[in-house]
């Protein structure tokens, strides 16, 4: 043995900043992430705040004298059809968009991600298999399959979020498969398979890592895509029980007064495009600190 | 006979491809003792770096035996053969692609003794004080125990490679072109590197390589291979006296020596080469021989013992008669 057993680690001696910290010290200097990052974080603040000091009762308070009302101080985004607050509404949907975003897309990334690697690693058979049941899927229209799903198991909350979650799988699949195949030549593998690890293991412990910037460009894209979409089933009746403020509802609702009160459109409207854009920006910022190589 | 460490006996690897079998190694013999150091030197595809991963099976042999202290390894279960992978390692090429890029120095070196538990119920400090036994043994400062590969050079990288196989003390190494991808001074620096581990710790070499200079300094057997099949084994010293196979004296004649007009005539080979699909029943080096005979087209030449310990696969050479320097007008010169 060596003489330096002592109390404290060599590799502490020379240790470097933690790996989430030399994450962040990359993103950081990533302005287009760091914004994403800072209005993603302001949603879930406020969606923390609606769960505290909101309840269903005040998001659907109607006020018959009150309707229509252009954005002021007491109403900052304006009142419905019904004189309910819009701003209330509006804060009170960035559960559903949130949920949407990290549930619905959590489920297809983890799914799509587990049977792409398998199809990609094992090849042949398993290979076949996977990807034309995924060429099924992916050959159906995405909102088409969405609304199914809704028929079938009813609406409300977690359809919606197996819904969008099944029909980004297949995005999953594929990119999992083609970042799979372009790692599982490498010495490394073989070196991992020389010290005797099986091939499952190998998968998960040796090659994903290696794959997973693309997952995450795809990750946080179909978090866009799936705020989109999920307003968009909500927006044809699909998503989230009626009375509850969805963005995708509200823009719905709002549709038929587009030229007397264009704000119940346009604040749910922004809210959503808010979303989407600084989840992409994220994504891509996230890709590039992700990588160790591109330490500068 | 069963006290040789490895012996390979018929092995054969065949690829499938839609236009027939690539015949990458097609019935090769051998033994190591141990402690011993095989060189295997060939142009690139002629199956050098298949055979080195078929001996280890990493890649399943079609064909053959290769015993290791006896035991047949391709007969092997999962278990046992996880088992042995300890004991056989491999030292890649390109050391740029045999490593993680997303792990430290430490992690890399860590991850097969953490992964076969070799260190019973160890904690952090004790795999740590292995991993910069291991470092010093293989000339890595301490201080890059949390580096990423990327951040090093080819001659440290390689110097991982070495330190990740010697992690689970192996008693056979297949070196499979291991200075090939680095600057000549570096090369030297591992070739000194492995030379010294073999003596202390008395390891046993497959020793792959394309380049002869290499092979000589490393070696105590040299076996010579050309598509799949070995056309030339002897004893390092006897193969570079006295090369016997129109292939190896051209090899031989490719390496330059450090004398002014003092590198005899290079012999320059012309033709194709023969296409490893299912390959025509004749010598595999027809095509490009300079002493075409008559009998090179008449089956695949056997490895005969011409020399003591010295085998050579052609129909001009057979014990006690020599073709091609004795009766040169059977041959005809291209």
């Amino acid at each position: 043995m060596r003489k330096s057993k002592s109390a404290t680690l060599i590799s502490k001696q020379y240790r470097r900043k933690g790996f989430l910290i030399e994450v962040w010290l990359r993103l950081r200097t990533n302005r287009g992430a760091v914004f994403g990052l800072a209005v993603l974080a302001l949603f879930i603040l406020i969606m923390v705040y609606t769960f505290i000091f909101m309840t269903p009762a005040d998001v659907s308070k109607i006020d018959s004298k009150s309707r229509y009302l252009p954005p002021s101080s007491a109403h900052p985004f304006g009142t419905d059809d019904m004189g309910r607050d819009l701003f209330v509404r509006v804060l009170y949907g960035t559960r559903y968009s949130l949920a949407i975003a990290f549930g619905a897309v959590g489920i297809g990334a983890v799914i799509g991600t587990f049977f792409g690697s398998i199809a990609g690693y094992y090849g042949g058979w398993t290979d076949q298999i996977i990807m034309r049941i995924t060429d099924v899927l992916h050959s159906l229209p995405g909102i088409l399959l969405g609304m199914v799903i809704v028929t079938i198991l009813g609406a409300g909350l977690q359809t919606l979020m197996i819904a969008i979650g099944f029909t980004v799988i297949s995005g999953f699949v594929r990119m999992a498969r083609a970042s799979v195949l372009s790692v599982k030549t490498s010495e490394f593998v073989e070196s991992a398979r020389a010290i005797g690890m099986s091939e499952f293991r190998i998968v998960f412990s040796q090659v994903l890592p290696n794959s997973i910037s693309p997952l995450i460009v795809t990750f946080t894209a179909r978090m866009a895509t799936s705020v989109l979409a999920a307003a968009g089933l909500s927006f044809l009746g699909f998503g989230v029980p009626v009375p509850l403020p969805e963005w995708g509802a509200l823009i719905s609702a709002g549709r038929n007064y587009l030229t007397t009160a264009p704000h119940l459109t346009l604040f749910p409207g922004i809210f959503i495009m808010l979303m989407a854009f600084s989840c992409a920006l994220l994504g891509d910022g996230l890709r590039d600190a992700l990588d160790p190589k591109l330490n500068k | 006979m069963d006290s040789h460490f490895l012996e390979v006996r018929n092995l054969k690897k065949y690829f499938k491809r839609t236009r027939g079998n690539v015949h990458a190694v097609d019935g090769v013999n051998f033994t190591i003792d141990k402690g011993k150091t095989l060189g295997v030197v060939g142009e690139s595809g002629c199956g050098k770096s298949t055979l080195g991963r078929c001996v280890l099976r990493l890649i399943e042999p079609t064909d053959g035996e290769v015993l290791y202290e006896g035991r047949d390894i391709c007969k092997l279960n999962k278990r046992e053969l996880k088992d042995l992978r300890k004991e056989m390692q491999i030292i890649f090429q390109d050391p740029f692609s045999s490593l993680n890029p997303r792990k430290t120095v430490l992690d890399l070196i860590a991850e097969p003794i953490k992964f076969n538990k070799l260190i019973p119920n160890a904690s952090k400090a004790d795999i740590e004080n292995r991993v910069l036994e291991l470092m010093e043994t293989v000339g890595i400062a301490e201080r890059l125990i949390n580096t990423y590969p990327h951040e090093l050079d080819g001659g440290r990288r390689q110097r991982i490679g070495i330190a990740r196989a010697l992690s689970l003390n192996p008693k056979f190494i297949v070196c499979d072109e291991p200075v090939s991808a680095l600057d000549v001074s570096i090369q030297a620096q591992i070739l000194n590197l492995l030379k010294k581990l073999q003596k202390e710790l008395g390891l046993t070499y497959i020793f792959i390589t394309h380049d002869l200079s290499v092979v000589n300094y490393f070696s105590n057997d040299i076996m010579v291979m050309y598509l799949g099949h070995v056309v030339e084994m002897a004893p390092a010293a006897e193969l570079f006296r006295n090369p016997m196979h129109p292939y190896t004296k051209a090899l031989l004649s490719a390496i330059l020596l450090p004398k002014v007009n003092g590198n005899p005539e290079r012999i320059q080979l012309r033709g194709e080469v023969t296409s490893p699909i299912d390959p025509p029943d004749e010598c595999r080096f027809a095509k490009r021989c300079n002493y075409l005979c008559k009998a090179c087209s008449a089956g695949t030449p056997p490895l005969l013992e011409v020399e003591p310990n010295h085998l050579v696969a052609c129909h001009c050479i057979k014990p006690g008669m020599n073709i091609l320097q004795e009766q040169p007008h059977l041959i005809s010169g291209r």
